[in-house]
Parts: structure tokens; sequence; C-alpha cells
């Protein structure tokens, strides 16, 4: 099978007052119609890889790689009308905080509207159908009311959940996910996974998880990449965490408090210096 | 043992929205206690309310035998000291960490400061390095501990922990619980400590309430909380979500 | 020589300050860099020194006296070799009446300055912090003065102090300091309620300590700025005062009223109000760019770097 992401020693550099500096050095990895996680601290560069591949990187930062395809579309060369097109359409974002992702303006209805007429020629009528199915199938109990509400009356699992309406809404094939759930509750945050668990399975999309946090990754993924001052570390089957070889990934896993493990003090991640080399 | 902070009833009402209702707890001296809910929960206004930062419409607060008024006095915060959630946002930022450290010392009239402030920033594990920054020049963490020693310098008996480790890393997290051990085996420090991981406060605190929407929803002792002897589907439900996400679940 | 200034430059630069003052000059040091990487803004500075410069120096640098003139043969002469800018109706050198008005208008610019910001700073400040009825008594206060043109009630203050520089002085500062107070007042609500100000009051300090120690600081990167936008605004309505016959009397070289005396002869002898007309100019767009600079350079959400 053709893998549908094909990332290889990918770059992203910043140049700055005081010197570059390299946010992701040379990360390479593949992804077919999976779920893969990226885990790291703030500073890894794990959501510079995943702004990367979406195309929104800041404009004063410089992107190099020997291969970024997508369904074999070079990425890196392809021009800004296509790769404007394949967002949304074929690669959609999700965004940590959907407080600052939709429109304050706008009502949900609308906006997810809109993103499906940039992408497909649909009437409104069809177009609106659509979107509540969409609504609906992110189980938002009263598509027809949510759907004329403005962003501001609704709580963030359910903003979250539109924002997931919105960027699946237009089929996609490559969903990026960044944080998704981390400014949720954690009630709120398992029923939002679930969703995005279950369309990802029924539509077969690809699906890169960024997350800080590792055991919730391991617990939806179905492979895991760690990453480490802007490389990777470590990649593993989720199912095999518990044999993770890296000293990082062993010491990540293992500050965690845990109800029930009465470790005092807990174990505290020596970070060496030759791991970022 | 005595009774470190004793609150009865208390209700924190801002205009006409009621953000806790006639909670009420007993915190012994010396004990550290959790507060647990989700956003909304009124564990964070329970906080301010007893630091005077959120107004109080009913119930009282006592703080060790005294009962607080309207108005904290000097006294009331030579007792009791707080730390805040975001790090970066608890620090002046027009200030070093000498000037913050040494606020409070001229507020109060503490004579050595000069001692007092190496002291306080020894005793975080940051060292004197560290003194003449300025908050942007310093990491979450950094920042963090910055923040601990600005409420250890005046020797408080109970320290106030609004969410202190959710904005860090997983790794910086650990290490910042660990020195908060550390101050209160040290210092014989009663610990309010208020957060929405069930696991840090399992891992931190011998008692705790689970509260909702600005109600309690049950006391337990951590023993409970590790033994899962919950009563109500609430903690239950927090339990489990706790535990990551299961496929199908 | 070269490798003294690089460590130098990197005590300035150093993560690990070892004492207060170096602390604080690494500070001014990196707000100093950002200031000098915009030309227009040194450009800006530059023109304002060379008027401080030309204001301490005017003795020096003025070939004739700013108040005698030679009304026998030297009337409305037009620029050339003897008198660069040309001569007024009294005869009188024109450009050192200038150079000696410089004194006067840094001393307008200046004056106003210290006594219209800090009163701005002070009731923004403290209506901001202390909310309530307080802060609607001051803010209806300030409501009022902003309410009137800035030149009339200016005007109106000249008019019952009774004219001169000293009056008009006051008079400015007077109807100056409310849109500083409304700064104060906005910089002081965003930070009022933020963690680091409910850790000092958990400190125990004192109002006062908290506005006067913590908040104020905060405040006078925005208002330095927005008082050196002002500073073209308060020439001009010293000018205008000047102009009117409400600010300095003759035969004080102020520029204002120079172009004042001028406008009779403004169709023939175009240069005796045209000149204090640049010097008004070059001196505005000078404090414009030098403000719009510190902006970029003081503005606390660029510091993070």
């Amino acid at each position: 099978m053709n893998p549908l992401l094909t990332v290889e020693d990918l770059h992203v550099r910043f140049p700055t007052r005081t010197g570059v500096v390299e946010a992701v050095r040379g990360v390479s990895f593949t992804l077919g119609r999976e779920r893969l996680g990226i885990v790291g601290e703030s500073g890894s560069g794990k959501s510079q890889t995943g702004r990367a591949i979406m195309g929104l990187t800041p404009t004063h930062a410089e992107i190099s790689a020997k291969r970024m395809e997508f369904d074999g579309i070079d990425l890196l060369r392809a021009p800004p009308a296509q790769r404007r097109a394949l967002r949304g359409n074929r690669i959609a974002m999700i965004l940590q905080d959907p407080k600052y992702s939709l429109n304050p303006v706008m009502t949900i209805g609308r906006q997810i509207v809109e993103t499906l007429r940039t992408h497909e020629k649909v009437s409104q009528a069809e177009a609106r159908k659509r979107a509540l199915a969409m609504l609906e199938a992110v189980q938002i109990r009263d598509a027809a009311r949510v759907y004329d509400l403005y962003p501001h009356e609704v709580s963030g699992g359910m903003g979250q959940r539109a924002m997931i309406a919105m960027m699946l809404v237009a089929g996609p094939e490559l969903l990026i996910a960044d944080e998704p759930t981390s400014a949720l509750d954690v009630t709120v945050q398992l029923e939002v996974l679930g969703i995005l668990d279950r369309l990802v399975r029924e539509r077969g999309m690809g699906l890169i998880f960024i997350s800080h946090d590792l055991r919730l990754v391991s617990s939806f993924c179905d492979r895991v990449i760690v990453m480490y001052a802007g490389k990777i570390v470590e990649e593993l089957a989720a199912s095999e965490l518990s044999r993770a070889e890296h000293p990082y990934t062993q010491g990540l896993l293992d500050c965690m408090p845990r109800i029930g493990a009465d470790r005092h003090p807990l174990p505290v991640l020596e970070r060496k210096p030759e791991w970022a080399l | 043992m005595t009774t470190a902070l004793a609150i009865d009833r208390l209700r924190v009402t801002f205009d006409d929205f009621t953000a806790l209702k006639d909670v009420s707890l007993a915190v012994e001296s010396g004990e550290s206690y959790g507060l647990v809910g989700e956003s909304g929960s009124g564990k964070s206004t329970l906080l301010r309310a007893v630091a005077g930062l959120a107004p109080v419409s009913g119930g009282t607060i006592n703080v060790n035998g005294k009962r607080l008024g309207r108005h904290r006095d000097k006294a009331f915060y030579r007792e009791v000291q707080m730390v805040f959630q975001d790090p970066y946002g608890s620090l002046h930022p027009r200030q070093t960490v000498d000037r913050l450290l040494l606020e409070p010392l001229a507020i109060h009239g503490f004579d050595n400061s000069e001692r007092r402030i190496m002291r306080a920033l020894d005793e975080v594990g940051l060292g004197s390095g560290f003194r003449f920054r300025y908050s942007h020049q310093l990491s979450g963490g950094q920042r963090q501990r910055v923040a601990i020693a600005r409420a250890l310098i005046l020797e408080p008996s109970i320290l106030l922990l609004d969410e202190p480790t959710s904005a860090l890393d997983a790794s910086v997290q650990a290490e910042v619980l660990n020195l908060l051990e550390q101050v209160r085996a040290d210092r014989k420090l009663t610990f309010v400590m208020v957060s929405h991981d069930l696991a840090v406060i399992a891992h931190m605190c011998d008692r705790l309430m689970v509260m909702q929407n600005g109600e309690e929803v049950e006391q337990l002792t951590a023993a409970e909380l590790t033994a899962r002897r919950v009563e109500r589907d609430y903690t239950r439900n927090l339990l489990v979500a706790s535990e990551g996400f299961r496929s199908g679940a | 020589m070269s490798q003294a200034t690089m460590t130098r430059r990197e005590w300035l630069l150093t993560d690990r300050p070892q004492s207060r003052l170096q602390a604080r000059l690494g500070r001014a040091y990196v707000t100093w860099r950002r200031f000098t990487a915009n030309w227009l803004a040194v450009v800006g500075m530059l023109i304002i020194m060379g008027l401080i410069l030309i204001a301490l120096f005017a003795p020096l640098l003025a070939p004739y006296s700013p108040y005698i003139g030679d009304l026998a043969g030297k009337r409305l002469l037009p620029p050339g070799a003897g008198h660069w800018l040309g001569t007024d109706d009294q005869g009188r050198d024109i450009l050192s009446r200038l150079i000696y008005g410089s004194r006067l208008t840094l001393q307008v610019v200046v004056l106003v300055a210290v006594i219209a910001a800090p009163i701005g700073l002070l009731v923004g400040t403290v209506a901001g912090y202390a909310g309530g009825w307080l802060d609607a008594v001051l803010m209806r206060i300030t409501d009022i003065f902003l309410a009137f043109p800035k030149l009339v009630l200016a005007l109106a203050f000249v008019a019952a102090l009774g004219p001169g520089i000293g009056n008009a002085i006051i008079a400015i500062a007077i109807t100056s300091w409310p849109p500083y107070a409304r700064i104060a007042r906005a910089e002081t609500l965003t930070v009022r309620n933020s963690d680091y100000i409910s850790a000092v009051r958990l400190m125990g300090a004192s109002p006062w300590r908290i506005v006067l120690r913590h908040i104020m600081p905060l405040c006078i990167s925005s208002l330095i700025v927005r008082v050196t936008l002002d500073m073209a605004g308060i020439i001009l309505t010293a000018a205008g005062l000047g102009f009117l016959g409400l600010g300095a009397q003759p035969p004080l070289p102020e520029w204002g009223a120079m172009i004042a005396s001028g406008r009779r002869f403004i169709l023939d002898q175009w240069w005796v109000a045209a000149m204090p007309g640049f010097a008004i100019l070059i001196v505005s767009l000078g404090f414009n760019l030098l403000g719009d600079g510190l902006r970029d350079a003081l503005d606390p959400r660029g510091s993070s770097q």
C-alpha cells in the first residue's frame, strides 16, 4: 500500500536576532490510513512538524525536506493555489482551543457551510443538510439549534465538536489534530476523543495526533513518535509503550503521578545533552 | 491536632452567579488537602475566597482559630500564601527575581533581606545565578519555582496551591511536585491544593474533596481513592477518565 | 579594543546578570538596540537632540541679537548671504530669532510634559485600580475636559489667567492630561486582575503601594510614547496661542508669534512667516518619529524575546 504521507528529513528553522533556531531537525516518518501520535514536551518541535505539513509555518521560517509528499503531491514545491485547495479539503487540522479557531462573528452552521462550499460546488440547501448531518455525527444532540449559535454561546466541548465537524465536513483524507482536547475537562475530553476515534475509523482517514500527554496518545493511537529537541528519539507501536527503550520515553512515562502508585518523591527526568545531538 | 483552616458553608456570588454554594471543610494543621473538579466546579473560587480575592457572600472562614473578616490584615498574609496556576502570568513582567522576592520582605519589614532572598532561592533549587533575571528569561518551571519562593519567603504556615503544575510539562511537573513535598516536610506546612488531575491530588494529598458546579460531591481520603472506595458516580467517572482513552468506551 | 567591546556587549546581554545594575543596564541596552534598529526613529532622535543643543548654545550660535534689529537698513531682507533666513519687519535676523525661540519651544514642551503626564498617570491609575465611585468621579471629570477642543479650552484658561508664556504653559498642561489619564486607566484595567497583581495583594501590600510601585511602571512606557507623539500637538497649540497673541508676548521670539507677525507680509515677503513655520514642522516631525520609534522599542509585549 502506498503511504498517504511521506516526510523525509524535515527541517524548520526560525531566524532570530540572536541566530537561527532549529525547531525541527530532520524528522522522517510515513503515514498510512492509521493513527499516528506525535508526543513531546514544549519546544520539542511537535507542533511545528504538524504545521509544516499543513503549510501553516510562519512566513519568516525556512522549511526544507528531502521529501514531503501527500498522495504523490510534492508539498514543498506545490504552488500556493494547490496547497490552499488541499488545505481543508484533503488535509484538515484541529487546533487546541476552539475559542481561537472559530470565527466569533459567524454562526457555527454558516462556518461549516462556508468551509464546505469553498471546496465543493454544492447548493445552499444541500450544504445546510450536510452541515447538520455533520453536527449530528459529532454527537451534538440538538444540531438544528447549535447550527444557529455563535461560538461564544456554546461550551468548550461543544465548540471543539463544532470545530471537528467543520474540519471533517469536506471529507479530508488526512487529519492533523494538535492538542485537540487539552483545553477540555477530562470527561469531555474522552467524549471528544471517542467521536474522533469513530469518525477516523469509519472514514478511513489518516490521523496525526499531536500531544504532550504520552499516556493519552498511546491509548488512542496505533503508533507513537516521541520527539525531543526537534528530533525523533523513538518510534514504537502504542501497545509496546511499556517496552520503550529510549531513556527519555521511559522517563516521560515514569514521572507522571499515578493513582495507587506510592512513589515519593516522583522519579524525575534527567535530561542528557546527548539526546539533543 | 489543631485545625488550620475551617470553612463553614462558604458562599461566593459574582453578580448573580453563585460560584460556590455552601461548601464546608476543615483542614488539620500540617495536613495536605486536595480539591478536585472540572472547570466551573468552584475549586479555584474556594481558594481565592480564602485568600481574599473573591467576594464572600455567606459563611465563615477560620484560619488557625481566628475568624476572617471582610478585610485581611497583614498578619493574615504572614500565615497564608498562594501559588498561582499560570507561571507566565503570576510574575510581574518588569521586575527581576530579586525585586519580586524583596517586595514581600519590604512590606512586612523583615530584616536581613539579602540572606533571606539567597536562602529562598536555594530552597527552591534555583541558586543565586537566577537572582537578577527578569521573568521572561526563565522557563515555566523556573518561574513556578520563583513563585513558590515568593510564597515561602514570608514563612507562612498555610500554602494555597491553585493548579501549580497544570501549565507545565510532565517532567517539570514531577520536579515541582517533589519540591512542594520537600518544602512541606521541611517547614511542616499545611497545603490546600486545587487540581483537575486526580492523579496529582492523589499523589500530593492526604484527603480531598471532589467538587462539581460549586458544590461538594464527596470528601475522601487518598487511601479510599486509591482503593476505589468511592460513593458517587461522578467521582467514579473522573477516576475512569483519568486512566486515558479506551476505544469503544 | 574590539575584544573589549565584545565582552561588554556580552556582559550586557547575558542571561545571568550578577547585580541589579547589570540587569537594569542589560534591559536598557536591549531597548536601545531595538530603538536604533529603526532608522527613522534615530532621525527623529537626532532632530530632537539638535533642538536641545541649539537651545543650550543659542548665544554662541546666533549671529545677531534676536531682539534688536536694524530698522533703518535691514527691514524685510530676503534670505541671502548676510541673513541666511532673511530679516523681519523690525529688521531682526530670523535665524537668530529661531535659534533663541527654540529655548521657548523646549521650555513649553518640557514643562507641559512634566506637569501633564504625572497628573494623567496618577488620575488614570488610581481610577482604574480603585474602580467604583472613585473611578466614576475621576473619569467624569476627565470627560468634561475632553469634551472641549484643546485650543478653545486653553484659550479660555489664558483669557482667565492673562496672556504670557507661563500661563500658556499652564493652560496647555491643564488641557492635555485627560488623554493620559484615559490611557493609564485602560492599561491599569488590563493588569489589575492579573495574577501578578493578585500576588502582590497577597503579600499584604497597600493599594497605594500597588498603584505606585507595581502598576505605574507598567503604564509609563505607553505614556512616554503618547507624550512624545503629543509634543508636536503641544508645540502647535503653543504656536497657536502665540499666533492669537495670547501666548508669548513681543518681542519674545516664540515661533507661533513670529508667524503671526509675519502674516501681514505673507504674499510679498513669504520668508517671514514661512521660516518659523518650517522650524515648527521639523521639530514636530522629529517628535513624531521619536514617538513612533519609542512605541516599538518600549512596547512591553515585544520585550519577551
